[in-house]
């Protein structure tokens, strides 16, 4: 045996508390001054503490940050920058200059912590996508992470794939295939079922099982129990 | 600038170069100015439809690559003042097209014609792509069976989503569907598809219906256009196509059957 079977490392993902700064306003003065009195309160905590440098919370967007006076004031008050969240791209400039990692910014992460704000994404639905031309024999539509909504035909040989539900407003000759990221309560609607292929959650039927169906070629929608897949009429 | 038209199908054997070569006709007798481009490098057609394969010097291909101009390449109709053939190289093949060459080339007929009548080969390789891929109208040649069908709706994909316009997110390529080879009486049979099944599958506008006919094998081993034979039905039924390509409304023929009187069915008809 090689001596490479024997892993030197490991590779792990953890999550790890680590303090955000969120600056609201660029000003180093009273950044300096408040830091202070923060670290007068609680002296342990400020002892080499790791931070993300949050830019992107910034008040007013377009004054240019210094980055290397921020980060030295935050060491004076025992806080070490392990990286600099912003999406700006000057700020990225400079950080890269100073050999300090950026975190893109990503809507979710720095919101995740305020449980108002999770709340009140849920509630926003991701948009649909919808195409308003027929679906060619030959032509793929992929609906990532949402629903796909067609209006117009589809053509044997076209195939939909959606994460979540289908819609086909005309008739349905081509391959739907919903909920292929494995969401089971996806469903399929269309006006006229003449379809090659149908499949929820990996679940599928081909036209030779179809066509035993009693609504071959009506409007029906299409769901899943267990694993059968259930034919409705519309 | 000139309406660059493409003649396109997938399947081979439906009759594109017929329809090139009846519709540019058509378009001179009418009065404007028109070309018709072979795209079949390797396997030249159109020449002989149009009864001008003696004449042909310089071909598409000489021209892209500069070995001669237009002008020495365009062959004039002898029959119509404003009729020219541009001939495909019969020595070459496809990858002897360049989208930059093809783009250069439909660019000049495009000031001197108003019409530009691309005859595609058949396939969606380079050949059918870049004949397609400058076209301002489709129109898209279809027999009433499923394989043809089927290749025509892939076709209408790719006008969709691989042309010029598509890339450019301009407005997309107008199309057309004409139905070649029709025969009611088998239709009626069950044995062929309807024009209504058709449309429906492909959704498209119908430009017209070419009823099958022993005139249009005919008139390709004459070299003359089927549209120049007035008496033959698909020659009427072409007219009827480019006066609708011109705007012109006109009723559809040929898609029903025709009951045979009592002395037809005693001779055996047409």
């Amino acid at each position: 045996m090689s001596q490479d079977q024997d892993a030197v490392f490991q590779l792990k993902g953890s999550m790890l508390a680590i303090t955000l700064l969120e600056l609201a306003r660029y000003d180093l003065a009273r950044l300096e001054r408040q830091l202070a009195d923060k670290v007068a309160q609680a002296p342990k905590f400020f002892d080499n503490t790791p931070l993300i440098l949050a830019l992107d919370k910034l008040h007013d967007a377009s004054i240019p940050v210094d980055l290397q006076k921020l980060i030295a004031i935050c060491r004076q008050h025992g806080l070490q920058t392990l990286a600099v969240r912003t999406d700006r791209q000057d700020d990225m400039t400079l950080a890269s200059e100073l050999d300090v990692p950026v975190i893109a910014t990503s809507s979710a992460s720095g919101r995740a912590l305020e449980p108002s704000d999770e709340a009140s994404q849920g509630e926003v639905a991701r948009p649909s996508k919808v195409i308003h031309r027929p679906v060619r024999g030959g032509q793929q539509v992929y609906a990532q992470g949402c629903d796909l909504i067609v209006i117009g035909p589809v053509s044997p040989g076209a195939e939909l794939l959606s994460d979540g539900n289908i819609h086909v407003y005309g008739p349905l000759r081509g391959r739907a295939l919903a909920g292929i990221k494995g969401d089971g309560k996806a469903r399929i609607f269309c006006k006229e079922l003449n379809a090659e292929l149908v499949s929820i959650a990996g679940r599928y039927k081909v036209a030779e099982d179809l066509r035993r169906s009693p609504f071959w070629g009506q409007g029906v929608h299409i769901s899943l129990t267990g694993d059968l897949l259930n034919i409705h009429r519309l | 600038m000139a309406k660059i038209l493409v003649i396109t199908s997938g399947k081979g054997g439906v009759g594109k170069t017929t329809t090139s070569a009846a519709l540019g006709t058509g378009l001179a007798l009418r009065g404007h100015k028109t070309v018709i481009v072979d795209f079949d490098i390797g396997l030249r057609n159109l020449d002989l439809v149009m009864g001008c394969e003696r004449r042909v010097v310089y071909d598409f291909v000489n021209v892209i690559n500069g070995d001669a101009t237009l002008h020495q390449a365009l062959i004039k109709d002898k029959r119509l003042e404003n009729l020219y053939v541009l001939a495909a190289s019969q020595t070459r093949d496809k990858e002897a097209l360049t989208q930059d060459g093809v783009g250069r080339v439909l660019d000049e007929l495009s000031q001197n014609f108003e019409y530009v009548i691309c005859d595609s080969p058949a396939g969606i390789e380079r050949g059918a792509h870049l004949a397609m891929y400058y076209a301002d109208e489709a129109i898209v040649v279809t027999n009433p069976e499923v394989s043809s069908v089927r290749d025509s709706d892939r076709m209408l994909g790719l006008l969709s989503s691989k042309s010029r316009r598509a890339e450019r997110g301009e407005e997309p390529i107008k199309e057309h569907l004409l139905l070649t080879r029709y025969d009611p009486t088998r239709v009626d049979k069950g044995e062929m598809l309807g024009v209504d099944d058709v449309e429906e599958i492909l959704a498209i506008r119908l430009l017209g219906v070419i009823p099958e006919s022993q005139s249009v094998l005919k008139a390709s081993n004459q070299g003359v256009p089927v549209i120049l034979d007035e008496h033959s039905d698909a020659g009427q039924a072409y007219s009827d196509a480019v006066d609708r390509l011109m705007g012109k409304e006109v009723p559809h023929r040929f898609i029903d059957a025709q009951k045979k009187g009592f002395l037809q069915r005693l001779f055996g008809g047409r």
